[in-house]
Order: C-alpha cells, then structure tokens, then sequence
C-alpha cells in the first residue's frame, strides 16, 4: 500500500519550508516506508533521546537544525545528558572534547525551543500527555511507561527520528499508534506466586527482567500483580522489560489503563503464548542480575530510572539516623524538578546529611559519575544491573533499596531485609 | 555452505548502498547503544553471545535491533569513524539501523546499505561467507 501524504507533508518534502523540514519528513517518509504505515499521525507532544550526546554524529546533526533557526512547534521534552550541567567535573574522564560536545549539543536542543527537564522519567514531571495522545517517546523505559501506565501512543522512535517527527509534528501511523497494535500477545501469569512478594518493588524489576527477556518486542500481559501496584513499581517494570527485551507496551491486568480485565488486555482473543511464572524462573531471573559475590561494597546507584519524589521519601525514612560507610559512595539519580520537589518536602536534607550524593540531569550506568565507578556496586534497579557490566568496570550486585541502604551504611554487602521468612530470598 | 543455497538473493531496500565484506552472523539482536562501542565496533553487551567481538568491516546478519533509543547515533557513530559494519542485513523491518545509515548518509555522504530478506534466505546467510552487495538490494554470495 502506498504511502498517503497531505499536503503539508508533501509540500514539506518538496522543500517549500526550507531543507530541513525536506530533510525531517524525509527521514519520517522513509520510516514510514519501512513500517508499511498508511498515512501519517499528528503528534502532540515529544521526549527526545538524541540530545543525549556521545559521538560527534549527535553534534553534526543537531547543528543542521540549528543552522536552519528551527524552532519545535510541539511540547519538546528532553532525555538525560552523559553530563550534568550543574557539575562540570563530573565527567572529568571523558576529556574536554566529549565534555565541550555534550554541553554544545545540549545548548543546541534548548535554543530549538525544547523544555530542558534532562530526565529520562518525563512522566514524573506534571504538564505531559495524557490517555490516548498521540506522541513521540524515545528513551525505551519512558516509551513503556507513557504507552502502558499513561495510555499515551508512541512506538520507540530511536536518535534523529524522535527529532524529525517532533519537528514535522508527524508519525507514521502504524503499530502502537493505532488500537490493534496495541493487543497483548504473550501472557505471563504471576497469580501462582506469594502475595507478599508480588506486593515488593524488587519483585517487579526482576518480573520486568525475565518478562523482558521472553517477550522479545511483542506486549506482554502480566496477570497477577496487585491492583494497588505503585507507579514507582510499575516505572521499575517499564525500565527492565524495554533493557532485557524490546518491550514497548505492557499490560498488567486490573493496573495499567488499558487492561481492566484480562480480555479487554488479550482484545478478546487468546494470547500466542502463556508464560505461568515459576518461583524458579523469578530466582533465576534474579540470580542473573546480581552476578557479584556478597563482600565490601564500593558504591550504591539508585535513580534508574530517574528517582521519584516518592522514591525520595522512603530513602529519607531509610536513613533517618544512619550515614554512608566512608569507604562506600552511594549516588541517586535524578531530574531537577524531582529534586526541587524533595528538597521543599524535606527529604534531602536527612539525605545529604547520611553522605548521599544527589545527581542532576544524568545517570550513573552509562558515566564514572564523579567519582570513579568500579568495584562491587549495589543498585536497586535491573536496567542498572543489565547494562552497567557492558560499560563501567563493576560487579554488580542487585538487591531492595532497603538493603541498599543497609549495605551502604555497613560498607558491605547486606541483604536483610530481602532475606527474612516470606521476603524475597526465600523465594 | 549449504549446497542449496542460492547464489543470490533479492533482498529489500531499507537503505541504500553498495559493500563487499564478510558476514558476522549474530546470533542474538544487538543494542548499538549500551552493547556496542562505536569507539572500536566492539560488541560489549556481556549478556550478548557474541561479547568482544569486533563488527568493523563486516556485513552484520541479525534479526533486529534491541535496546535503547540510541542505536541510530551508535551506527552513524560508528560509519563516521568507520569502525561500524560495511552493511547490515535484517529479518525484521527494523527503523533504527535503516534510520542510522540514511543520516550518516546525510551528515557524512557514507552509503551503508541496510537489508531486509525473507525467512528462508535468511538462513542461507552462513558466518564468514564474503558476500557483495550492489544497489538495488542484490546479495551475491561467494565463498
């Protein structure tokens, strides 16, 4: 079927907008294509991935936009930076050419007009799409997040497509985008394990994980996990299923907006594959996110995604009256907004006192951070145990955020809280 | 090489090009953010089976892409440091390595094609066979 445009897309490949709208709807046209997608959607809003720098390919492209005076004519988010702008030293590493590149590219997306929030967790931010926008997502836990807990649409648009869309306002109209993309296929049934651990955050990174790592890029549809699930558990789940697996949409039954029952999940028909959720295949799952044998502890990474104000919250509670082993460095992640929400509530306060450090506008998988990042670290996320062991000198080793926080104040590793009768251990 | 493969296959044209090269046939899908560094075209996803191994010069043979939104900049990272493959040859209809390779085709003026074939002629694509591509989307098949 050949592809139908409207006249302003045509009129933009024609170049009546100058090159670089003929250049964007190009790059949309040509995506389109590929996908076999009808006609093109309008957009309403874009969190964009490509500000992320880190080769010079981000720089040049950027630049053109830039060159050509293009201004966004959509509510333009961005994702995190390799650096935080409030730190210079942060990435002291990475050598003043990578540094000069990254806050270039960065100044470049906030002069094209974007909103600079820097965070891969826009969704935490007030002022977003709500059920059933049509958007641009990019960052691959905030597609999950925006398309499964939100009910917004967007497929995974990846670096300088997620721009081009955003400055066309255009899509292609095919996959998550329209209702029958939107269909789970793969149901993993959890209904067969305790409540109690069903009920923890933990178990929802590692749900996330081997859910991920089955699905491949269909949508699952998790049935069993408890209706009161928070959103900082379901964060959890988006950030793994789309680190082990391609995931861009999931269903939890009688949780996320769109699966109220398991038939309206399935869209009235049955799953391709059913999954039961085995206590075996949840120790395992977990097993290979922690690789690390228990011993000292050199670092703790929370904030993977981005820390919530809630997520500030119960790490304030968790350190009321303890402090950071000094041997240990213990980092949370998070966006500025977030943080200025956590320091008028009081939280960072007890926080600052225990010796944590509160990162801005970055994250720590992907960057030393500002001290170095080797050794045995502790972190509370999947996404951090999946991908930091490709890219940082680490052990990783995965646990609660309770015994995250008991393992930075003992400089050892702990695992307490995990480990009593009924808790997760003992799976 | 199996004795019914064919010599050629008419593959679809996610993006344009010409190469000649060694297939790397890999045997799971690839993230070129977080499981490859365009620094040196090394796959350094650990949980990848192929961990360690280098893709510069080769014709990648894979499913599709995994992974975060940053693997169009890693392919056109990595065709502007010519550290990336020569082309890539797809089974899925996979937007982010077509949209990486038609950029860097637009920044750098570089024509890496990407593939798409079918099921069957997928199979036929052995690790190390040199194989040569032309512009519309011909796979010759050598030894």
């Amino acid at each position: 079927m050949p592809l139908e445009l409207n006249a302003h897309d045509r009129a933009l490949l024609d170049g009546k907008e100058g090159p670089i709208g003929c250049f964007a709807m190009r790059v949309v046209v040509r995506a389109a294509e590929i996908v076999g997608a009808p006609r093109l959607a309008d957009v309403s809003f874009a969190h964009i991935d490509a500000c992320h720098y880190y080769g010079t390919a981000h720089l040049d492209f950027v630049r053109r936009f830039a060159d050509a005076d293009a201004r966004f004519k959509i509510p333009v988010w961005t994702n995190t930076l390799p650096v935080s702008l409030r730190r210079p030293e942060s990435r002291a590493d990475a050598g003043e050419r990578f540094n000069g590149e990254a806050r270039e590219v960065a100044r470049l997306y906030s002069a094209l007009g974007c909103r600079p929030v820097w965070t891969c967790a826009p969704y935490q931010i007030p002022g977003g799409p709500d059920f059933g926008d049509q958007i641009v997502g990019s960052e691959s836990n905030a597609v999950a997040y925006y398309n499964s807990v939100v009910g917004a649409r967007t497929n995974k648009y990846g670096d300088f497509l997620d721009v081009c869309a955003a400055h066309v306002g255009r899509v292609p109209y095919a996959g998550l985008h329209t209702d029958e993309g939107r269909r789970g296929t793969v149901e993993f049934d959890v209904t067969g394990l305790p409540d109690d651990l069903r009920q923890t955050e933990m178990f929802c990174h590692v749900l996330g994980h081997l859910v991920g790592a089955r699905a491949g890029s269909r949508i699952p549809v998790i049935s069993g996990l408890p209706a009161g699930t928070p959103k900082d558990s379901l964060k959890a789940i988006s950030a793994a299923v789309a680190a082990s697996g391609g995931v861009a949409m999931f269903h939890a039954v009688g949780v996320t907006p769109e699966a109220p029952d398991r038939t309206a999940a399935l869209h009235g028909r049955e799953p391709d594959e059913r999954i039961t959720v085995t206590p075996d295949m949840v120790r395992r799952a977990r097993q290979s996110l922690s690789p690390a044998s228990d011993g000292p502890l050199d670092m703790v990474a929370l904030g993977t995604p981005h820390f919530s104000v809630s997520e500030f919250g119960r790490l304030a509670g968790l350190m009321d009256g303890r402090t950071v082993h000094p041997d240990v460095t213990v980092y949370v992640s998070t966006s500025r907004f977030v943080e200025q929400i956590a320091r008028e509530k009081g939280y960072l306060e007890p926080i600052a006192a225990a010796g944590i450090d509160v990162l801005v506008d970055t994250c720590t998988y992907f960057s030393p951070a500002i001290k170095a990042c080797r050794g045995r670290v502790m972190t509370n996320s999947a996404k951090w145990a999946y991908y930091a062991p490709g890219m940082l000198p680490v052990d990783v080793v995965f646990g609660s955020l309770e015994d995250c926080v008991l393992s930075a104040s003992a400089g050892e590793v702990r695992r307490e809280t995990a480990s009593g009768p009924g808790r997760f251990w003992s799976v | 090489m199996n004795s019914e493969a064919p010599a050629r296959i008419s593959a679809t044209v996610l993006n344009p090009g010409t190469a000649t090269g060694a297939l790397l046939v890999l045997d799971e899908t690839l993230s070129f953010w977080g499981g490859f560094d365009p620094k040196n075209g090394e796959i350094i996803d650990r949980h990848h089976p192929q961990a360690g191994q280098s893709v510069t010069g080769k014709i990648i043979v894979m499913p599709a892409s995994r992974g975060s939104a940053g693997t169009p900049a890693g392919v056109a990272e990595s065709i502007r440091l010519v550290t990336g493959p020569v082309a890539v040859i797809l089974r899925h209809r996979d937007i982010n390595i077509a949209i990486g390779a038609m950029v860097a085709g637009e920044l750098y003026g570089s024509s890496v094609p990407v593939l798409l074939v079918s099921e069957p002629e997928y199979c036929f694509l052995e690790d190390g066979n040199r194989v040569e591509i032309t512009l519309d989307g011909t796979i010759l098949i050598g030894d």
